[in-house]
């Protein structure tokens, strides 16, 4: 993007504030309206939520090391694995990328001061911490033993854990997720600079579009479902349960209406970055752009139409399994895409192997397992004999490790000196981003395995044989807790002794990197035209170029 | 031919064979296309770094409506080509063979209640005889289950106020895991337990060394006298209540003129829920039983009228249900 605003911020010789500089009290924070501010808070909120989920792992890992469960009693142990679940799903995995990187960098983007609605903006993170709140007391509180999933009549009938309380957070973080969704849409269509049409849009805003699509469309639908079972918990409503002529199997396709186009929220973001990415450091326009942005719109839609490949053997009719297992295969088709389409950004690029292009490389591999194992699982013969066993496990971990988390630590890695205006130590973060790698693939490629030899997901005690293969696991997930923990210290540390990034240290196209590091309070001085598409390497090397010659030399 | 693949359970039923092949192709596609990306970017990513340091950027070649087809269409084609056969492998998983033998199968917290179709019952142990076409029917006195044998590559959820079926032929003798697969509460991971494939001679053998009881269908008969059925339902025509003899499989016509078939849904809800859908001609009197008879009692009494149009003793038995509801039209309001 060309933005006519360079010449005159050279001019201005006294920098404005950056919004870190811009108020040190805490009420500064709390009530600030600056989308970056409450970017902030949703990466420090998020990054709580992320190691408390963590520990949960890490005690799930530890018992399934041994085969008799003798670290801690059933009931223990059923909380913490739902307990691991919910903080992961629904307070770090779907707000993390939008909450942090999307609030940030959305307005910078595409040019503007702030995001369309900054109070409702800054309402929706209350919600979410409301909403997390709420369900951190439930979960310490008695505690929830009934998976994240909530399958009546367990969850509605029998279980005597705090169903009601955390089911209550989950229900308010959903409103906090449909305020950033449409925050998100109308920001998108009503605040674009001068010049930012659709196609000049970075496939970063692209990917949090389809985002919103899904949070203000899918979200109500769980917020809905919740509400039943509380309803159903607390006065016998009999809409789910048997006893009462309600219909358990009706939960199921109410909850998976939501919850899997909720891993296209999970996943959107990331690749989104990993689009960012890859132009970034191949020095060149991301291939295919239009394709790659419908793809994400694709994934979006389609995402909502495949709901009952998870309800294969649990009574839904064999033609009904049918019709979703063809429409689950479609969405194979815009991921696949979107993988060819940034493996062919790189090819003639100009590729500077930096530290967050490792992560986007990351990402690719193995997302293209999470994927692939996918389709696997859509498949209905093959689904049958793997539902509810650890392949599943396996499979949305590295959808949801491997795809999401990968690219939220590479968007973090490649836009904290923009966010901070500090640089990392990079030496710690090519070991951690090594250490993720290899601690992912140890921890979840084991479950796969087990998974088709027949370990069911949600077990606390288990048959001797599958021993060796959780005890890898486990080694694993030890690796991985190392890779997750360095960069938060690489990263606290580079606040104070970090070396000043400067405005642009990637030598990256793109409006963010238009303005200072940290950017000001109100982003630009002087709000940018923009005259090109995106990631424009290619045309401005030749206007550099262009530049540096005079004039009337023509070769 | 039989193979034993590393990470796979044993192959003991007539579709582990079917399911593996499946598995076999699935994860050569995943195999061949993550290598496939992988090795792209790698080496994309090798061959084109910059070796020093600069400014430089890529070249201006950036889409191409030729690779953009191409990676459209080979996907699509490969993903239909797995939805296809993963189609033909899930309908022979959803289809009994006609001549299949049902076991009755009850899964509460935290166990599997079984019983043969000779009477013998067992709890969290299953004796088949290899080469036998098996039928579970299955239900849940509580919350859902889910019955697993990974050696059969079969699953099917349990579901309470529902009948699930799921089949098998055992092939090979021997010792099983059974898994529940649906999380079920706190000791949901010891809800676990074995099938016994025998061959057939050791399976009579067990039989008959196993506790006798009355058979499902002679259990339901005794349930039907209990419960005092048999005063409404006469064994003739002029009852209260439909003559149930030969009833099951007819379509019948309801008050409201709509038809169902009597199958095993239709008699559970008809005992636990009268009132709603009552046969033509008859008056809605009969009390629901509901909370009355428990899960295996349900499953008891359907079998019962089930055997009541199994066998063509009495002529009347075999005439079609639905000239039952002819012949009374004229009490319908």
């Amino acid at each position: 993007m060309n933005a006519a605003h360079s010449d005159m911020a050279a001019a201005a010789p006294v920098p404005p504030k950056s919004f870190i500089e811009d108020g040190h009290s805490l009420k500064s924070w709390l009530l600030s309206l600056d989308h970056k501010r409450i970017g902030i808070l949703y990466l420090l909120s998020v990054s709580f939520f992320f190691l408390l989920g963590g520990l949960f792992a890490m005690l799930v890992r530890l018992e399934l090391l041994t085969p008799a469960g003798d670290l801690m009693l059933p009931d223990t142990y059923n909380r913490v694995f739902t307990g691991h679940g919910v903080m992961m799903v629904f307070f770090f995995l779907i707000p993390a990328i939008p909450g942090s990187l999307g609030n940030f960098l959305i307005p910078l983007m595409i040019g503007t001061r702030d995001v369309a609605f900054p109070r409702l903006n800054l309402a929706s993170w209350y919600l979410f911490m409301a909403g997390g709140i709420l369900t951190l007391a439930g979960l310490i509180n008695g505690g929830v033993d009934t998976g994240w999933t909530f399958y009546p009549p367990y969850s509605s009938t029998y279980t005597t854990t705090n169903v009601m309380l955390v089911g209550l957070g989950v229900f308010i973080n959903g409103f906090s997720s449909i305020l950033t969704g449409v925050n998100f849409m109308v920001t998108i269509h009503r605040m674009r600079c001068p010049g930012m049409t659709w196609f000049r849009l970075p496939l970063f805003v692209w990917g949090h579009y389809a985002t919103a699509l899904i949070m203000v469309l899918g979200t109500p639908v769980v917020a809905i479902t919740l509400v039943l079972l509380i309803l159903e918990r607390a006065f016998h409503f009999g809409i789910f349960d048997p006893a009462r002529g309600g219909d358990p199997i009706l939960f199921q396709h109410l909850f998976w209406f939501y919850s899997h186009p909720a891993v296209y929220i999970m996943i959107l973001p990331s690749m989104a970055v990993i689009s960012e990415l890859i132009a970034a450091f191949s020095r060149k326009r991301v291939f295919g752009y239009h394709f790659v942005a419908f793809a994400s719109i694709g994934i979006a839609l389609l995402g909502f139409l495949v709901w009952g490949h998870h309800l294969y053997v649990s009574g839904q009719s064999v033609y009904a399994g049918t019709v979703f297992s063809l429409l689950t295969m479609l969405v194979a088709i815009p991921s696949a895409v979107k993988a060819f389409n940034w493996a062919f950004t790189l090819y003639q690029g100009s590729v500077v192997l930096e530290m967050p292009l490792f992560y986007a490389l990351g990402f690719i591999g193995l997302f293209a397992i999470g994927g692939l194992t996918g389709v696997m699982l859509a498949t209905l013969g093959f689904d049958v004999h793997v539902h509810d066993t650890y392949f599943v496990v396996g499979h949305f971990h590295y959808v949801m490790v491997g795809g999401a988390m990968m690219g939220y630590l590479g968007g973090l890695h490649y836009w904290w000196p923009k966010i901070t205006g500090r640089m990392y130590n990079r030496f710690w973060a090519y070991v951690s981003s090594l250490l993720v790698f290899v601690g992912f693939n140890l921890t979840f490629f084991p479950q796969l395995l087990l998974g088709y030899m027949g370990m069911p997901r949600r077990y606390h005690s288990y048959p001797e044989e599958f021993q060796v293969l959780n005890v890898l696991s486990t080694a694993g997930a030890s690796v991985l807790a190392v890779g997750f923990i360095l960069p938060v210290i690489y990263f606290m540390r580079s606040l104070k002794r970090g070396a000043d990034a400067g405005a642009n240290p990637w030598n990256a196209r793109g409006l963010e990197w238009e303005t200072t590091s940290p950017p000001p309070t109100a982003n630009f001085d002087v709000i940018p035209v923009v005259t090109r598409e995106p990631y424009d390497y290619y045309e401005h090397a030749l206007d550099e170029a262009a530049k540096a010659r005079p004039s009337s030399a023509v070769p | 031919m039989n193979f034993q693949l590393p990470f796979t359970p044993e192959q003991a039923s007539s579709m582990a064979l079917e399911v593996d092949q499946l598995t076999i192709y699935l994860v050569a596609m995943t195999a061949i296309f993550t290598t496939l990306i992988g090795v792209m970017v790698i080496a994309f990513a090798v061959k084109y770094r910059q070796r020093v340091p600069s400014d430089a950027v890529g070249s201006n070649f950036e889409n191409s409506a030729f690779l953009e087809v191409t990676w459209t269409i080979i996907p699509l084609l490969i993903v239909l080509v797995t939805f296809g056969w993963g189609l033909k492998v899930f309908f022979r998983l959803s289809r009994p063979p006609a001549n299949a033998v049902q076991y009755y199968v009850s899964g509460k917290q935290w166990m599997w209640k079984i019983q043969h179709p000779t009477g013998q019952r067992e709890i969290n142990e299953l004796h088949v005889p290899v080469g036998q076409p098996t039928e579970l029917v299955m239900t849940s006195e509580d919350v859902i289950h889910s019955f697993f044998v990974p050696a059969f590559r079969v699953k099917q959820d349990v579901v309470p106020g529902r009948t699930s079926k799921l089949w098998f032929t055992p092939t090979k003798p021997g010792r099983y895991h059974l898994f529940c697969t649906e999380f079920c509460g706190v000791e949901h991971s010891k809800m676990i337990g074995t099938v016994v494939v025998q061959e057939p001679n050791e399976y009579q053998a067990w039989l008959a060394g196993a506790p006798a009881a009355k058979s499902t269908a002679g259990a339901g008969a005794a349930l039907f006298a209990q419960h005092a059925c048999n005063t409404c339902h006469l064994d003739q025509e002029g009852g209260r209540g439909p003559l149930l003899a030969g009833i099951y499989g007819m379509e019948i016509e309801l008050a409201d003129g709509s038809k169902v078939i009597v199958d095993e849904a239709y008699l559970r809800e008809s005992i636990l829920h009268p009132t709603a859908k009552v046969v033509r001609g008859y008056e809605p009197l009969m009390p629901s039983f509901q909370g009355q008879v428990t899960e295996e009692a349900l499953v008891q009494l359907v079998r019962y009228v089930k055997s009541l149009s199994d066998t063509k003793t009495a002529s009347h038995a075999s005439r079609p249900a639905t000239s039952t509801t002819r012949d009374s039209q004229g009490a319908a309001q």
